[in-house]
C-alpha cells in the first residue's frame, strides 16, 4: 500500500484489507479505516467542493466537526445517503462513495466560477439581488439557485430500511466515552448505578485512541480504554452504546440518541434495523463531549491539505496514516506541538512551526519537547497565506512585531499545513439543556456554567486540560452523579502520563488580519462558505448583535452549529468591534448536534404503522367485496360498495335508493359510546346536555346536543336510558374521546356533588344500522325476545333480547329518515351478526351502504353532522336544532353562553337548504354565497355551503348552507360564486325528503 | 417529553397526560347571575403567565384524574403538583402576577 | 374458542407473544367503600394502593385510578361475577359496566419482554421500578394500553380491540432484530 501508510501501529487491522471506490476510482484500505483516513492514506486530500463558491476542499478534521469532506455513500438507488462526513464513514468492503456539489468532476468543477464571482456574492447577496420583481422569485430565480446550491442529493425511492426506536432509563447517562466519560462511567457503575454510556465513534475511547505515548495506571492509554470498556461491558446494569450520537438534550433530562446499527456493515443482516432512535430518561447526566480544535484564519486556510493539527495526529496514531510528507505547523497554542512531534517521529518532514506567540510566552511541555528534538520553531511567526490549486503547495509566513504589525517573511513549500488555534469545549448539549455558559478568559473559550437540568459536564468539554485532570474530573462527576441517585461511590484515582498542552488558544483572526483593511478573505465557517470579509461586511452594514450577524452571514448555522466556526467568528467580530468576546455573546446552540436521519425520527411510524388503523367488524367482509374505505380519524370506514364497474356516484345512487325503497345495512360501530351510571346520572346529563333527561323513561332514547360553555355546538348523538341510573350515550365518531374527557372534567372538578361515573363502551359494541321500509322484516327473521311491532318498539325505543343467539341491545333509531334500527351486539359477535343480517336480508334485496350514502340520506332529511354543517361557532338555533333545548332547565353547559348578545344578534348564519336552479349542478362544499349577481368587487360573502350531494331519491342536487339570516330568506335566489361564474340557487327548507317524517314512524 | 408528578400515580411521562389550561377558574355556581362581562372573563380571559403558572393536567392515559400543577413557563420545570380542589402550595420566589 | 360465532381481533402467537383467551371484564368505578364490598364479593382485594393488581385464581382486580378498577375473570365467570357484585354492592353507589369485548389481552413474555415493550412504552419497566404486580394504564406509542407485570418476564397487555393489531404488529417489528 501507499508510502503514506505507516509500517505499524494504529487501530486498523492490517491483516484485513478491503477496497472501496470514491468517485468511481477503486482504492485499498484496512478494516478500521474511515473513508477520510483511507483516502488520505491513498494521497487523496481533495474530497469535496464548498457549498457556495465550489472551492476545492480537503478534510479539515477527523470527527464530527468535519465541515468540508461531505460525501454521498450509495448502496443502491434507494439507499443513497448524502452529506455524510467522510471522517465518520466507516469503511466496509465495496463501499461506494462520491463527492458532492461538483460538475462534471471534483477536480474540474464548472460551479467554481462562483469562486471567481465571489466578490459579487457577498453575505446577503440573494436577499439583496433577487428582490424584484417579487413574482420572479419562484419561477425565475429560485430554481437555478436551488439547483446550484445544496450539497448531496437525496434518493427519490422509498427507503427500504427499517428504523427502530427505544425508550431507556438510567441513573446516570454518560455522553462521550473519552478519558473523562470512561472515568465517570466506571465510577458511577462501580457504585451500583444504572449507567448508559454513549459515544458517537465506532470505538469507545475518544481522544485517547489518538494518543501515542500517554499512559494510564501504567498501561498505554488504548489498553486502559480496552480494559475499562470490558469492565463496563461485564456489569449487568451498564449499557454501552457506541456509534451513538447524543444529538439533543430535551427537558427533564430526556436525551435523544441516534444509534447507527448497520451503516458500517458491508452486508447487514436483513433482521437488523439501520438505525435506532433512543429516548433516554436519565436521573443524572454526565456530559463528557470533549473539545474541538479551532482552525486559524488566513487566506487559503481552506485549501486541501490544510487541516487541524489534532486531526493529523489522529490520522497518524489511530489510522496509521501520514497526512503528507512535508508539513508546516501553524501554532496558535501549545497543542500543535504534540502533533508536530508525532508526525516528525513518523518521518514527516516538519518544514517549519510558525508559533504566533513570542518565545518563552508559553513554554508548555510539548513545546519544550519539540525544541528538544530540534524541530524548526519560529516564534512570533504567522501564516500570511496558503497557496496552491487543488492542494496546498506553500505558505507565506509573516513576522509579528511586538506592536502587532506583521512583516512578510519566507515562503515555504509544503504539502500539508497543520493548524491549531486552541480548543473549543463542546458545550452544545449543556447549552441545549438551557444551561448557562461563561466565558473563561484564561481558556479563551466558553465553558458550562450553572446547569439547568440534572447534569454536569466533565473533562475537556468544560475546559479541563490534561489527561490526569480529565480522568479525575470525570471520576468526580461520575461519583457526584451516582450519589445524586442514591449510590455512594468511591472515587478512583488515576495515575496518568501524557504530553499535556497548555490551555491557551487564539480565537479569531491572526494578527495580520486585524491590521489589513479590508480584511483578507479567510474562511471562518467552511461549511457555509462564510469568510472574514462577510463578517466585516455585516458589521459595516450595521449588524452588531452576533445573532444578527449569524443570520445575515449564515456563520455557524445548519449542521456546523459552531463546531469549528463559532469561536473564530466571535473572536473576529470582537476584534473588529473592539469588544471582548464575552461582550459579543454567543448564539444559541440548536439540536441536533450532528444531522439525524428522517428514518431515525420516523422509527416504526411508517406506512400502515404510522397510526393505528382501527377496523370495524365488517372490515374483512368489505375487503372481500371490493368496498372502498375512507379514513375517519384513525378508523377505516367503508365509503361505498361498488358493484361491477360502478363509480362512486353510481354506487351511492344505488345504495341510497336501496335504503329508501327496500332495506340497507350499514356498519355504525365507530360511533362513540359512553355508559353513564349512578344515581345522579340523569341530573348529570341534564347539566351536561341541552336536553331534558329527567323525563326520559327507561327504554327510551332522545337526540342530545352538547354545547361548550361558550354556547357553541360541540357534539351530538342519541342517548338512551337503559335504567333509572344508567344511560347509553352515543357521540360522533371523532368526538368520542373529547366528549369523554369533558365529562370527566365536569364530574371531577365542577360537579363533585354528583354520584355518577362514566365508562367508554365504544369498542364494547358492534353496531349494525338496518334502515329502510323492510328493516323490520329482515330483523324479524333473526331477533328473539323483542316485540318489533311499532307499538311495542316505537321510534326512539330501546329493547334487549337476542339476535342469532347472542345478546342484543336494539335501538329503534334512524339517521336515514326511514324505519330504522341499530343492532348493538358485543363486539366479538359483530362480524357474525353482520353476516347473518346480510344473509337474512337477501330475500328483501338488502343493500349494503357506506358513509357516502349515509351522508346523502341524512342530508336529504336535513340532519346535521357536527363538524361538517357546524364549525365551532354555531349555536343550536343557528343549526336549526334549538327545539332540543330543555326550556325549563335553570342551567346546562352553554346556557349562559347562549345569552351573550352576539349569539342572539340578527345576521347570524343559519343552516338552510339550497336548491340549485339547474337541478343537476352539485355545489362544492365550502363554496361562498353572495346576494346579487354581476356585482362589483368587493362584495360581501353572506354564507357558505356545508354539505352538497346528488340525491337519487329526488333526482336532483341538494345542499345545506350556513347563510346570514337564512331562515328569513326562504325562497330568495342567491348566487354561489365560483371561478366559472355564478351558480344561482334558491333558499329552501333543509328537509328535502319526507318533510312530514311519515316514513320513520311505520 | 416532560416528567409530570401525578398526585395519584407518581412521576410519569408526558404522553400519558393532556393539558387542561389555566387552573383555579371555577365555573360560576349560578351562571344565570353572571354579567356578560363576568361570563366573558370566565370563558376567555387567561393569564398567559411568564413564570410560575398554575395549570391543569389530566392523567388521561393513566389514572384519568385531573389535577393541578405549578410550572415555570420559562424553564418547563414543575414546582409542585396537587389534587384538584386543593389550594396551590406556597412556592419559593415566583413570577406569578 | 368455544363459541365459533365469537371472533375477537386476531393476534398471532409468537414465541414472545401469547394471545390470551376471551375473558370477562368489568369496569368498576366507585368509592373505597364500594371497592371493599366488591373485594368481598370477588374474593380478590381491590387494591387501594395505586397501580397494583391482585389476582386469585382467574379473577383479578387492577387498580387503574383512585375510583377505577379493571376486574377480569374467566369467560365463563361472567354471570357469577356480576351476580356476586350486584348482590354485595346493593345500594352502595358505584358503576359496573361490562367491557368484556372492548379489549383483548395478550402476554408479552420471555427474556426480551421488557426490551420489546420499551420500544414503545415510555415508562421505566426495570423490575425495580415496575415490579411484579404493578399495573397501569399507559401508552404504547399512539395506543393506550393497560400493562400488568404478572411475572418477572411476563406482562399482560389489555388493548382496545381496534388498537390491538397496531400494538402487536409494532412489537413484532421490534422483535425482528431479536430473531437474528
Amino acid at each position: 500500500m501507499s508510502s503514506l501508510r505507516t509500517p505499524a501501529g494504529g487501530r486498523i487491522d492490517r491483516a484485513d484489507s478491503l477496497s472501496f471506490t470514491f468517485d468511481g476510482r477503486r482504492y485499498q484500505a484496512f478494516v478500521g479505516d474511515t473513508l477520510a483516513s483511507a483516502l488520505l492514506a491513498n494521497g487523496v486530500h481533495l474530497m469535496g467542493r464548498s457549498f457556495k463558491y465550489h472551492r476545492p476542499r480537503g478534510v479539515l478534521g477527523a470527527g464530527a466537526e468535519e465541515p468540508n469532506a461531505l460525501v454521498t455513500v450509495t448502496r443502491d438507488d434507494a439507499r443513497r445517503t448524502p452529506n455524510l462526513r467522510a471522517t465518520q464513514v466507516e469503511l466496509y468492503d465495496g463501499l461506494v462513495a462520491e463527492s458532492q456539489n461538483r460538475w462534471p468532476s471534483l477536480s474540474f468543477d464548472i460551479g467554481a466560477i462562483n469562486n471567481l464571482l465571489s466578490p459579487f456574492l457577498p453575505a446577503g447577496f440573494y436577499n439583496k439581488t433577487f428582490m424584484w420583481p417579487r413574482s420572479a422569485w419562484h419561477k425565475v430565480w429560485e430554481p437555478p439557485i436551488r439547483a446550484a446550491a445544496g450539497l448531496g442529493v437525496a434518493p427519490t425511492l422509498p427507503d427500504p430500511d427499517r428504523y427502530a426506536q427505544q425508550f431507556a432509563h438510567c441513573d446516570v447517562l454518560v455522553i462521550g466515552a473519552g478519558a473523562a466519560g470512561l472515568a465517570a462511567a466506571l465510577t458511577a457503575a462501580s457504585a451500583g448505578a444504572r449507567v448508559i454510556v454513549c459515544d458517537e465513534q465506532a470505538e469507545m475511547g475518544g481522544a485517547l485512541l489518538s494518543e501515542r505515548d500517554a499512559t494510564i495506571d501504567g498501561q498505554p492509554a488504548v489498553a486502559w480504554v480496552a480494559a475499562s470498556v470490558a469492565r463496563l461491558a461485564a456489569m449487568p446494569r451498564v449499557r454501552l452504546l457506541p456509534r451513538t450520537t447524543a444529538f439533543g438534550y430535551f427537558p427533564h433530562n430526556n436525551i435523544g440518541l441516534s444509534e447507527r446499527i448497520t451503516e458500517h456493515l458491508a452486508d447487514p443482516a436483513p433482521s437488523l434495523p439501520r438505525e435506532r432512535m433512543w429516548q433516554v430518561r436519565a436521573r443524572e447526566v454526565v456530559i463528557a463531549t470533549g473539545a474541538i480544535e479551532r482552525p486559524l484564519l488566513f487566506p487559503g486556510n481552506d485549501l486541501p491539505g490544510v487541516m487541524l493539527a489534532s486531526a493529523a495526529r489522529t490520522y497518524l496514531n489511530r489510522y496509521g496514516v501520514r497526512v503528507g510528507t512535508r508539513a508546516v505547523v501553524a501554532a496558535g497554542c501549545d497543542a500543535a506541538f504534540a502533533a508536530a512531534l508525532d508526525l516528525a517521529a513518523a518521518g514527516v518532514q516538519i518544514a517549519a512551526i510558525a508559533d504566533v506567540r513570542a518565545a518563552g510566552a508559553a513554554d508548555g511541555p510539548a513545546l519544550a519537547a519539540a525544541r528538544a528534538v530540534g524541530l524548526p520553531i519560529r516564534a512570533c511567526s504567522t501564516v500570511l497565506a496558503a497557496t496552491g490549486a487543488l492542494r496546498v503547495a506553500a505558505v507565506r509566513l509573516g513576522v509579528v512585531a511586538a506592536n502587532g504589525n506583521v512583516s512578510p517573511g519566507d515562503t515555504i513549500a509544503c504539502d500539508v499545513v497543520l493548524v491549531s488555534g486552541g480548543y473549543t469545549p463542546s458545550v452544545h448539549l449543556h447549552s441545549q439543556s438551557r444551561g448557562k455558559l461563561a466565558f473563561d478568559e484564561a481558556l479563551g473559550a466558553f465553558v458550562p456554567a450553572a446547569p439547568a437540568e440534572r447534569s454536569r459536564s466533565a473533562g475537556h468539554c468544560r475546559g479541563i486540560n490534561g489527561l490526569g485532570a480529565a480522568l479525575e474530573d470525570g471520576a468526580c462527576a461520575g461519583a457526584a452523579a451516582a450519589l445524586a441517585t442514591g449510590h455512594t461511590a468511591t472515587t478512583p484515582r488515576f495515575v496518568a502520563t501524557a504530553l499535556d498542552a497548555g490551555i491557551e488558544g487564539t480565537p479569531g483572526a491572526l494578527p495580520q488580519l486585524a491590521s489589513v483593511i479590508p480584511p483578507a478573505k479567510a474562511f471562518v465557517d467552511f461549511q457555509n462558505d462564510v469568510t472574514t470579509r462577510d463578517l466585516a461586511l455585516a458589521r459595516r452594514e450595521g449588524f452588531e448583535s452576533i445573532e444578527h450577524i449569524k443570520r445575515y452571514t449564515t456563520t455557524g448555522m445548519a449542521t456546523d452549529q459552531g463546531k469549528t466556526s463559532g469561536l473564530n467568528a466571535l473572536g473576529f467580530v470582537a476584534a473588529e468591534s473592539a469588544r471582548k468576546i464575552a461582550e459579543v455573546g454567543l448564539t444559541t446552540y440548536r439540536m441536533p448536534y450532528t444531522p439525524v436521519t428522517f428514518g431515525a425520527f420516523a422509527g416504526f411510524a411508517r406506512g400502515d404503522q404510522f397510526d393505528p388503523v382501527r377496523k370495524t367488524p365488517s372490515h374483512d367482509w368489505t375487503i372481500a367485496r371490493g368496498g372502498v374505505f375512507e379514513d375517519v380519524g384513525m378508523w377505516k370506514r367503508t365509503r361505498f360498495f361498488p358493484v361491477g364497474t360502478e363509480d362512486m356516484h353510481a354506487a351511492v345512487d344505488r345504495e341510497c335508493l336501496g335504503v329508501r325503497n327496500g332495506v340497507g345495512m350499514f356498519d355504525a360501530s365507530t360511533l362513540g359510546k359512553i355508559e353513564v351510571v349512578g344515581k345522579d346520572a340523569a341530573e348529570f346529563l341534564n347539566r351536561f346536555y341541552v336536553n331534558n333527561w329527567a323525563n326520559l323513561a327507561p327504554g327510551r332514547a332522545r337526540y342530545g346536543i352538547l354545547l361548550r360553555d361558550d354556547g357553541f355546538v360541540y357534539d351530538d348523538g342519541v342517548i338512551g336510558r337503559l335504567a333509572a341510573d344508567r344511560f347509553h350515550v352515543t357521540t360522533t365518531t371523532g368526538g368520542a374521546a373529547r366528549v369523554f374527557g369533558m365529562m370527566e372534567d365536569y364530574i371531577q372538578t365542577e360537579w363533585t356533588d354528583l354520584s355518577v361515573w362514566i365508562t367508554s363502551t365504544t369498542e364494547q359494541w358492534a353496531v349494525v344500522a338496518v334502515q329502510g321500509p323492510k328493516a323490520r322484516e329482515v330483523l324479524a327473521k333473526l331477533v328473539t325476545g323483542i316485540d318489533l311491532s311499532p307499538t311495542a318498539l316505537p321510534h326512539m325505543a330501546i329493547a334487549h333480547g337476542e339476535i342469532c343467539g347472542v345478546p342484543l341491545m336494539l335501538f329503534r333509531v334512524s339517521f336515514s329518515g326511514e324505519l330504522g334500527f341499530e343492532v348493538n351486539v358485543p363486539a366479538d359477535y359483530g362480524t357474525h351478526v353482520w353476516e347473518a343480517i346480510h344473509a337474512a336480508g337477501q330475500e328483501f334485496g338488502i343493500t349494503v351502504y357506506g358513509t357516502e350514502a349515509m351522508h346523502v340520506l341524512r342530508a336529504e332529511k336535513g340532519y346535521i353532522i357536527v363538524g361538517q354543517d357546524t364549525d365551532g361557532t354555531m349555536t343550536p338555533d343557528d343549526a336549526g336544532v334549538a327545539w332540543a333545548i330543555g326550556k325549563t332547565k335553570h342551567d346546562f353547559i352553554g346556557k349562559r353562553g347562549l345569552e351573550r348578545p352576539a349569539l342572539k344578534a340578527k345576521g347570524r348564519k343559519q343552516l338552510v337548504g339550497l336548491a340549485t336552479v339547474d337541478p343537476q349542478v352539485v355545489l362544492e362544499e365550502g363554496a361562498q354565497l353572495v346576494a346579487t349577481a354581476n356585482r362589483p368587487a368587493p362584495y360581501p360573502m353572506i354564507g357558505y355551503v356545508t354539505s352538497a350531494y346528488h340525491s337519487a331519491a329526488l333526482g336532483r342536487s341538494i345542499a345545506l348552507a350556513a347563510i346570514a339570516d337564512g331562515r328569513a330568506r326562504m325562497g330568495e335566489t342567491l348566487y354561489v360564486a365560483m371561478p366559472g361564474g355564478d351558480i344561482p340557487v334558491k333558499v329552501v327548507s333543509p328537509v328535502f325528503y319526507d318533510p312530514e317524517g311519515a316514513r320513520i314512524n311505520v | 417529553m416532560l416528567i409530570i408528578d401525578c398526585p395519584y400515580c407518581g412521576p410519569r411521562p408526558e404522553p400519558e397526560f393532556t393539558h387542561g389550561g389555566e387552573a383555579h377558574i371555577a365555573r360560576p355556581a349560578d351562571p344565570s347571575q353572571a354579567t356578560d362581562q363576568q361570563w366573558l372573563e370566565f370563558l376567555y380571559l387567561r393569564k398567559n403567565t411568564r413564570g410560575v403558572f398554575a395549570e391543569r393536567w389530566r392523567h388521561a392515559r393513566g389514572c384519568g384524574r385531573f389535577f393541578n400543577a405549578l410550572r415555570d413557563t420559562t424553564t418547563d420545570q414543575f414546582l409542585a403538583t396537587y389534587r384538584a380542589g386543593q389550594k396551590p402550595p406556597a412556592v419559593p420566589v415566583g413570577g406569578e402576577r | 374458542m368455544s363459541d365459533p360465532n365469537r371472533r375477537p381481533p386476531r393476534i398471532d402467537a409468537r414465541d414472545w407473544l401469547e394471545p390470551l383467551p376471551a375473558a370477562t371484564r368489568f369496569s368498576f368505578r366507585g368509592s373505597p367503600e364500594a371497592a371493599a364490598a366488591a373485594s368481598r364479593a370477588l374474593g380478590v382485594e381491590l387494591s387501594q394502593v395505586a397501580c397494583r393488581a391482585n389476582a386469585v385464581g382467574e379473577r383479578a382486580a387492577l387498580w387503574l385510578g383512585p375510583d377505577e378498577q379493571l376486574l377480569i375473570g374467566a369467560e365463563s365467570d361472567a354471570g357469577a361475577m356480576r351476580e356476586g357484585l350486584v348482590a354485595a354492592l346493593g345500594d352502595t353507589p358505584h358503576s359496573l359496566v361490562d367491557i368484556s369485548h372492548r379489549q383483548v389481552a395478550f402476554a408479552v413474555k420471555g427474556a426480551h419482554a421488557e426490551w420489546l415493550l420499551q420500544s414503545g412504552c415510555p415508562l421505566d419497566l426495570d423490575i425495580g421500578q415496575f415490579p411484579v404486580g404493578m399495573c397501569t394504564r399507559t401508552v404504547f406509542l399512539k395506543s393506550e394500553i393497560v400493562l400488568w407485570r404478572t411475572a418477572p418476564d411476563t406482562f399482560r397487555l389489555e388493548v382496545w380491540r381496534s388498537f390491538a393489531d397496531y400494538v402487536a404488529s409494532l412489537l413484532a417489528e421490534a422483535a425482528i432484530e431479536l430473531s437474528a
